[in-house]
């Protein structure tokens, strides 16, 4: 709840910030609109924006939840079939040195103006953050961890299931944070590139016709879903991986053993 | 190591054990072996090969080479090793999961309530005392049920109260197995051994020191027990 008040005081803080700006510099609306010409095209443009915003949402959280299983499999299969390490992770690698806006429009071209285009980026951005998170939780397992294992004469894929997937949970949820950052970047960008629907074909028109004020809203709509999404990530996997506990800004642990 | 008279019965034989380390030989030609039924223990300094050694017999690899003749063997080591996402009932069990076989709950449950963790089957290994966690540990090897149980120094981390009682504990739930104990703490040696070994030298060697004339866990106020640690903190020393 504290962490709620402090995102408020930021927020307000921001749009005194914001305000101040447009009034002393004295930007015309078509230029800078002051937060409230914002929120009246926000509450006058509400129904046009919701449907694209549903567009836009529905994009991000599918390229999420395919982008994330994409991840995870061939993280896992990078860290369990040497093969695969030798010549697949160059090639994850190499994916990422295109750049997603380059290949923006060949996914328009092939996939169409619809909403699979803006997933199958969406899915292109996710999809490495957390294959290489996994992957690297997966390949830095307690070796002590591991001779026990070894010791009780368990096969490789039985390590890898009951100990190092549990293990490397923790560092695929930093990766799965990551990714749930940067998912509005694929959906976004392709719906720029083009589309009929969304978030950022609304604000691309609106600010081809000078409706800045729209645009501004449309862009808080974005934002306010991204933030929301983002937060509502983290406290899952909070409760996925309870065993890892925060000590960045706590107080040191009392010993257990003392009296 | 252990008397040579050939109707012994070895749980484990190691002939020709070997390691060497950037070209200086750890040890070289050494023969082991442990007489079945027994508590062997292993002192010796920092860096001589002890772990080494414990780890050829346990097929853990690490770059000892020898011909190894051993009975199924547990091991357990000074990091308790327990997984933090498991409780301590599902970590007690680990090794039938590892195996892909049934886990006896039933047994694990038992052997919990010997150690005095009847109440804490269902509670994380965050939540319990260092002592406790190697209690846990402690019932994960004994889980295994194998005749031979590696230990590498698994009460060093534990302080002087604590690691007498977890001594005793593992006297009395191992007794009949074949234990080999490396440890750093003589008394540890002279409490628990039936054997006691000192490994030292470069390339090393192992020398037989004579145990206490009393059935282990050897009581420490005992002046046998206490003379025989002065001897052994003595030779460590030398």
């Amino acid at each position: 709840m504290r962490a709620a008040l402090r995102m408020a005081v930021v927020a307000a803080g921001l749009l005194v910030v914001w305000q101040a700006v447009v009034s002393i510099t004295g930007a015309q609306p078509f230029i800078l609109p002051g937060p409230l010409a914002v929120a009246a095209a926000l509450a006058k443009h509400g129904g046009l924006i919701l449907p694209h915003a549903g567009t836009t949402l529905a994009e991000i959280l599918l390229g999420l939840c395919i982008g994330a299983a994409l991840g995870a499999f061939s993280a896992l299969v990078v860290a369990h079939v040497r093969p695969a390490r030798l010549w697949l992770l160059p090639v994850l690698v190499a994916s990422q040195a295109v750049p997603v806006f380059a290949i923006a429009p060949v996914l328009v071209l092939w996939l169409g103006y619809g909403m699979a285009s803006k997933v199958a980026m969406a899915v292109l951005i996710i999809f490495f953050p957390v294959t290489a998170a996994f992957y690297d939780g997966l390949s830095r397992t307690d070796p002590g961890w591991l001779d026990l294992a070894r010791s009780m004469g368990a096969s490789r894929w039985r390590q890898l299931l009951h100990l190092r997937i549990p293990a490397a949970l923790p560092a695929c949820a930093s990766g799965l944070r990551v990714a749930t950052a940067v998912a509005p970047i694929g959906a976004i960008v392709g719906e720029w590139v083009g589309a009929s629907a969304g978030l950022g074909y609304l604000m691309l028109h609106a600010n081809a016709r000078m409706q800045v004020d729209l645009m501004f809203a449309a862009l808080i709509v974005l934002a306010a879903m991204a933030l929301t999404l983002y937060f509502t990530v983290d406290r899952l996997l909070r409760l996925a991986v309870p065993w890892q506990a925060d000590t960045l800004f706590q107080e040191p642990a009392k010993d257990p053993n003392a009296p | 190591m252990g008397g040579s008279a050939p109707e012994m019965e070895f749980a484990v034989d190691i002939r020709g054990a070997s390691l060497s380390f950037g070209g200086v030989p750890l040890f070289d030609g050494l023969d082991v072996r442990l007489e079945a039924g027994l508590w062997t223990c292993l002192l010796g300094p920092s860096g001589v090969g002890k772990s080494s050694l414990l780890r050829l017999i346990a097929g853990l690899g690490g770059g000892a080479a020898g011909r190894v003749r051993a009975a199924p063997v547990a091991y357990m080591s000074q990091d308790d090793l327990l997984l933090p996402w498991a409780s301590v009932l599902d970590n007690a069990v680990l090794g039938a999961r590892l195996r892909g076989e049934r886990p006896d709950f039933d047994r694990a449950r038992i052997l919990l309530g010997q150690v005095g963790l009847a109440d804490s089957t269902s509670a994380r290994p965050a939540t319990l005392s260092g002592g406790e966690r190697q209690r846990v540990a402690l019932v994960r090897t004994l889980m295994e049920d194998r005749p031979v149980v590696l230990m590498d120094e698994p009460f060093g981390s534990l302080d002087a109260i604590t690691r007498h009682a977890a001594q005793d504990l593992a006297a009395r739930l191992l007794a009949g197995r074949t234990v080999l104990l490396v440890t750093h703490d003589p008394l540890e040696a002279l409490r628990l051994g039936d054997r006691v070994y000192v490994m030292t030298g470069r390339p090393a060697a192992l020398e037989a020191l004579p145990a206490p004339d009393l059935a282990p866990p050897r009581d420490v106020r005992d002046p046998a027990v206490l003379a025989a640690q002065g001897a052994l903190l003595a030779r460590l020393a030398a």
